[in-house]
């Protein structure tokens, strides 16, 4: 991280400090889909999820690791993974993808397609050459006759710049948009077979290549910055799937009291140290409803970064309950960083749901449905009373006694 | 440092007390400020200061170490800081060759079997016994997070047997200090973490314990905290004296008040 200090932009000799910083001045924002943060300037990505950015401060800070705690059957934690790798494709970042289950190509296929404003402006423009076909036929207009010789102003910057996307879910995303990133792959099946297994630091052998594969990117891609003149800096987007899932070799999620129980954790912080060298950030979904001890879940939290927990309702009753009609799910924000600063962004609201549209993954404050009618049968609204404390409960995630007044 | 916790605590950086352990403890919330609060502190009133930072890289303590008025970088120049920056030891210890010579890598026992931090504590004691040329007060040991080193596969009692050799050496032997930081909850099912942190409050001479509401989330009141402070010998009549206070984190400071007085509330 040491290179990421965005501070250091002294005022130019003599002229006043008021003055609009040309982004070729400043050397960090030559990284496209970048931006500095305003609390601790640490420089920050979007996770391709606007809402989520907004939950999480700004965006993902360069440097740290979210870990995604996966919904049940893995359906929306694998969607921001795809996010996040899409976030990555469409601003030219390198990707580095790692599984155990499905082909990291597989997973690169299904990336969502961004949705761009060129498509609106196509249809804007179509929309003035027939207004201005309308008007040719008469003289036109002049309000301000000097202006008329000015270029036209661009109204967005070109959208590989901006920071976050949207993205169309429906749509994979387009090949000749994909040949242009660089990324890596990690797929376990294939590594295990090429070496025979070792073990160093007594952390389990899938972990260990893993964490050598990272290594070696960093370093010889220069994402370390040890080359700083060498070429144009580039953001590594580390995209880990299931991580301590079976197929890792790992055996938290089969036992109460696994044999390699600090595999994962060991793996997070070397891991971690090396986020914190380098122009990378890492996203990883980690089933955390298998892991039989919950005092690994405990640790992992702490040696992450951001936490974030999914909770679907797919087969659970809450699927068919009123309240939740609208969303297909809950979000928890279980922490959030502090980086260079005493305090962390913590948005004000604390109860939010995602859900899947039809093209469209967002997350959501959580409100509850209007109640309209008085003449809903009496068993239902008991229902939706008792499902109303059940939320508000878990609303303050941390509320214990009823009783208890803190002031 | 923050000037209200040292009125709390009756500490000031012109005399800094001698042969304390104390203990900062944290539940359901982040007691790091308090690791940044005796960082600045220590470093202010003259100490030499050998630091274990195994949570954040050295950028994080040093930005936030300039926000309450002390430069790491400088401390470290002068000799007066020894900064152990676990995030990039450990990196030395899994990748880097093993060399022959020299002192060995403090994380040493992450190649091992995590039976014992004798790597550490050597460290320890290298970097705070003092050499003729400085004029230090007294040493200090500041640890940022044991239960990391849970987490690194060290067994409990190697992290007990730690903090107590580092207790002879620094409090007994030195007249300094250890301030080191836990994380615990009540409902936790990390029964090696309880096991570290209820051995550590007893043995320790104060505890200042973070906690979260209980009642969640608020803006303008972070959390609540307990000060512990064991009977020594003069103060046999009030044994274990208890005090809670609320807090709210600044950018740069830290604000005490008592329950329900939150300027938010009143």
């Amino acid at each position: 991280m040491a290179a990421l200090a965005t501070g250091g932009a002294t005022p130019s000799d003599g002229a006043t400090s008021f003055q609009r910083k040309a982004p070729a001045s400043s050397r960090l924002a030559a990284i496209a889909g970048t931006r500095p943060s305003v609390r601790h300037g640490q420089l920050l990505i979007s996770s391709g999820l606007p809402s989520l950015d907004c939950v999480l401060g700004g965006g993902l800070a360069v440097g740290t690791l979210l870990l995604i705690e996966e919904d049940k059957y893995g359906i929306y934690s694998n969607l921001l993974l795809k996010y996040f790798l899409a976030e990555g494709v469409v601003c030219g970042h390198n990707l580095f993808v790692a599984s155990a289950k499905e082909d990291p190509a597989d997973i690169l296929k299904e990336l969502p397609s961004p949705l761009f404003d060129e498509v609106h402006k196509h249809q804007l423009d179509e929309e003035e050459t027939t207004i201005k076909s309308k008007w040719e036929s008469q003289e036109p207009m002049k309000i301000a006759w000097r202006y008329q010789n000015l270029p036209k102003m661009e109204v967005s910057p070109a959208a590989s710049a901006r920071f976050g996307h949207y993205y169309d879910v429906s749509k994979t995303v387009s090949q000749e948009l994909f040949q242009s990133i660089k990324w890596h792959r990690f797929f376990l099946p294939e590594e295990i077979s090429l070496q025979p297994n070792i073990k160093t630091c007594n952390m389990i052998c899938s972990y260990t290549r893993l964490l050598q594969a990272i290594q070696r990117i960093i370093y010889h891609e220069g994402f370390d910055g040890s080359f700083p003149q060498k070429k144009q800096k580039n953001i590594l987007r580390i995209g880990i799937q299931s991580l301590g899932s079976v197929l890792w070799g790992d055996d938290i999620c089969g036992t109460d009291n696994p044999e390699d129980i600090h595999s994962l954790t060991k793996f997070l912080y070397v891991l971690r140290g090396l986020l914190r060298m380098s122009l990378s950030a890492c996203i990883i979904t980690v089933p955390a409803h298998l892991i039989q001890n919950k005092a690994i879940i405990e640790r992992v939290t702490n040696l992450s970064d951001t936490v974030v927990g999914l909770e679907s309702f797919i087969g659970s009753e809450r699927e068919t309950n009123p309240l939740y009609k609208d969303y297909h799910g809950l979000i928890h924000v279980h922490q959030i960083p502090r980086l260079n600063s005493l305090i962390c962004d913590v948005s004000g609201t604390k109860d939010l749901a995602f859900r899947l549209k039809r093209k469209l993954f967002t997350i959501e404050r959580l409100h509850l449905p209007p109640d309209l009618s008085d003449t809903v049968s009496r068993s239902s609204k008991q229902d939706l009373a008792e499902s109303t404390k059940l939320l508000s409960s878990e609303c303050g995630a941390m509320a214990i006694g009823k009783k208890h007044l803190d002031f | 440092m923050f000037v209200e916790l040292n009125e709390l605590l009756n500490a000031s950086p012109e005399r800094p007390e001698e042969g304390k352990f104390t203990l900062l403890r944290d539940t359901k919330t982040d007691g790091s400020f308090l690791v940044h609060h005796f960082l600045s502190f220590y470093l202010k009133a003259g100490c030499k200061v050998c630091f274990v930072a195994l949570l954040q890289s050295f950028r994080h303590y040093n930005i936030v170490a300039q926000k309450l008025g002390v430069s790491l970088t400088a401390a470290k120049e002068r000799g007066q800081l020894v900064f152990l920056e676990g995030l990039k030891s450990c990196f030395d210890v899994l990748f880097g060759e093993e060399q022959q010579d020299g002192p060995p890598n403090p994380l040493q026992f992450m190649r091992e079997d995590g039976s014992n931090l004798k790597t550490m504590y050597e460290f320890v004691h290298t970097s705070l016994m003092p050499s003729g040329s400085d004029s230090w007060k007294c040493p200090v040991l500041l640890v940022d997070d044991l239960s990391v080193l849970l987490s690194l596969g060290v067994r409990p009692v190697a992290v007990l047997d730690f903090i107590h050799y580092c207790r002879v050496t620094v409090c007994s032997q030195l007249k300094g200090n250890i301030v080191a930081l836990v994380h615990s909850s009540e409902d936790s099912e990390d029964e090696e973490n309880e096991l570290v942190v209820n051995s550590l409050c007893h043995q320790s001479n104060l505890i200042l314990w973070v906690e979260g509401l209980a009642t969640g989330f608020c803006k303008d009141v972070h959390g609540q905290l307990k000060i512990i402070q064991k009977g020594s010998s003069e103060l046999k009549a009030e044994r274990n004296l208890l005090r809670i206070y609320q807090y709210k984190i600044q950018d740069k400071n830290v604000t005490f008040f008592a329950r329900g007085m939150s300027a938010a509330v009143l």
